[in-house]
């Protein structure tokens, strides 16, 4: 079947196999290999790419069904010339050893962050009405879709909790 | 994968005949690639406008469309049904959360290793093939209500939260009801594959929330990892004391049986007593007085007992959750 996808700021069209996820559109049908397939059964999160601004998991997608939906990718997150803070904030850590979860780690602490900034509760909060700190016991929590199998978690929650800092001194600057 | 046709629906009243629905896809897609639901054509329902949190008579209608994360998320479920939030929180991820609708969350299958597995003999997957759970390795298994066909639990968190708020489930076809979510689950007896009370070509709409009733809100769930993983058991409470006395008691069980397990004889035990070990020792009783062990599930009697207790010490203040 004929779908247009909204990646990354640009328009795509594709003739897929109504059984194609969006993870394998995204690698094969695409080129882009950035997004990774780990157990492609919603159980790691190396597929999290982010969906109309939220995390999801690509691999439990049909193509199909993200018609219409602005998707955006680990490609479309950062560069190598113009990394996200966030992607930044993974290389001063040290935030991996393979690198093979790192994309779905940093797509997901992405739109966590976001997630914190309207206030969504998680099971680590004490109380359901916030504010909600940015304790290693709530990222852990709030990250725990991601699986890293080098478990290179304590950096990664650095990492986070860096970029978060990075995040909020800017914005009380401005 | 089988292959499937796609349709997108365009009503509620229009849904293509013997199409499966896919709302979020995490239950359904995960079984299709592992060919244990094979269907012929799918109906994805997600441009429906089924996705509103909105008042109802004395309660809360909650649209089959409505993401785990918004509705975990939202400011009236938050305040007056925190036990739904709490029981949101802690199923799945919070990607998966995002994806996972109400609808779709209700009709999510049970996590017997067997049923997924296609070279074992399973009736609920395939009807008349027998239980190889049985005799086998059981430690996810059902103690309340199973059968000798069937031992599986419904494996879900929101639905447990649903039970003790008194929910009830809206259906839309060709004859539309609501079904209160006691009776919308069905035990196995010797038709496991029937699951629910929902009728092929019958559709969720919504889940509706009486009025609030207050009270402490709790939701216990022990599992071998912190986080990301399905309950061994799990305990719902919202339980309500004045002038020293129990006036609300509402206790829903998951993990232990095929449906999100309640037991009014332990609850009406409760009511009207002042809290006590004892007291809640003999509630405990009463909820396990059918239990059964199939082997290795033996651990969640003490186990459920213990959650159960610790559950009602904190929710009428007689110690900090430990
Ligand atoms: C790795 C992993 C971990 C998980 N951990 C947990 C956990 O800890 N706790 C927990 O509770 N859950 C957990 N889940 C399960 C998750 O909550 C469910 O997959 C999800 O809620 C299903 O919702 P969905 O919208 O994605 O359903 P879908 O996959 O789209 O559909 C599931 C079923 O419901 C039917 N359906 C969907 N909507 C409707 C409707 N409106 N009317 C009638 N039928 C409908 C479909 O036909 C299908 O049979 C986990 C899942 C995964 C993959
Ligand atoms: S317990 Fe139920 S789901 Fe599991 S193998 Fe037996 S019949 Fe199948
Ligand atoms: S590949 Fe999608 S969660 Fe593992
Ligand atoms: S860095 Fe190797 S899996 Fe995370």
């Amino acid at each position: 079947m004929d779908i247009t996808l909204d990646l990354n700021g640009t328009s795509h069209r594709l003739d897929v196999d109504p059984r194609t996820t969006l993870l394998d559109a995204l690698r094969h049908d695409l080129g882009l290999t950035g997004t990774k397939k780990g157990c492609d059964h919603g159980q790691c999160g190396a597929c999290t790419v982010l969906m109309d601004g939220r995390r999801i998991n690509s691999c439990l997608t049909l193509a199909c069904m993200a018609e219409g939906k602005e998707i955006t990718t680990i490609e479309g997150i950062g560069t190598p010339d113009q990394l996200s803070p966030l992607q930044q904030q993974f290389l001063d850590h040290d935030g991996f050893q393979c690198g093979y979860c790192t994309p779905g780690q940093i797509c997901s602490a992405t739109a966590m962050l976001e997630e914190i900034a309207a206030g969504w509760p998680s099971h680590a909060s004490g109380s359901l009405e916030g504010p909600f700190d940015l304790s290693h016991a709530e990222i852990a929590e709030r990250m725990s879709g991601n699986l890293c199998r080098c478990a290179a978690y304590s950096n990664i929650v650095a990492a986070i909790r860096q970029a978060a800092k990075a995040d909020a001194l800017h914005k009380d600057a401005a | 994968m089988k292959p499937f046709s796609f349709h997108r629906a365009a009503s509620v009243a229009d849904l293509p005949a013997g199409a499966t629905i896919i709302a979020g896809g995490t239950n359904l897609l995960d079984l299709m690639k592992l060919e244990v639901m094979t269907p012929d054509a799918l109906v994805d329902i997600t441009r429906l406008s089924l996705d509103r949190i909105e008042p109802a008579a004395d309660g809360l209608r909650i649209g089959a469309l409505v993401r785990n994360s918004d509705l975990a998320a939202d400011a009236v479920i938050r305040r007056d049904y925190p036990v739904l939030t709490r029981a949101l929180l802690a199923g799945a991820s919070g990607q998966l959360r995002n994806m996972a609708t109400t609808g779709g969350n209700l009709m999510q299958r049970t996590r017997c290793p067997y049923f997924y597995d296609r070279r074992m003999a399973c009736n609920k997957r395939e009807p008349g093939t027998g239980c190889a759970a049985i005799g086998g390795i059981t430690r996810n298994h059902a103690i309340l209500g199973t059968s000798d066909h069937c031992i599986a639990t419904y494996p879900g968190d929101m639905a447990v939260a649903l039970r003790a708020l008194d929910a009830e489930v809206e259906i839309d076809g060709p004859a539309p009801r609501r079904v209160p979510l006691a009776d919308f689950h069905r035990l196995p007896g010797d038709t496991p594959h029937v699951e629910t009370v929902l009728k092929p070509g019958e559709i969720i709409t919504a889940v509706v929330l009486p009025a609030p009733v207050g009270g402490q809100q709790r939701y216990r769930k022990v599992r071998d990892r912190a986080s990301y993983a399905f309950a061994l058991v799990s305990v719902a409470a919202v339980i309500r004391v004045q002038d020293g006395r129990i006036a609300h008691a509402a206790l829903a069980f998951g993990g232990v049986a095929a449906k999100p397990w309640r037991d009014p004889d332990a609850e009406r035990l409760l009511i009207g007593q002042q809290p006590s070990d004892a007291l809640f020792q003999s509630a405990a009783d009463t909820v396990l007085r059918l239990a059964r062990s199939q082997g290795d599930n033996g651990f969640k009697i003490p186990l459920l007992r213990r959650t159960l207790i610790a559950t009602l010490r904190d929710a009428t203040g007689m110690e900090a959750a430990a």
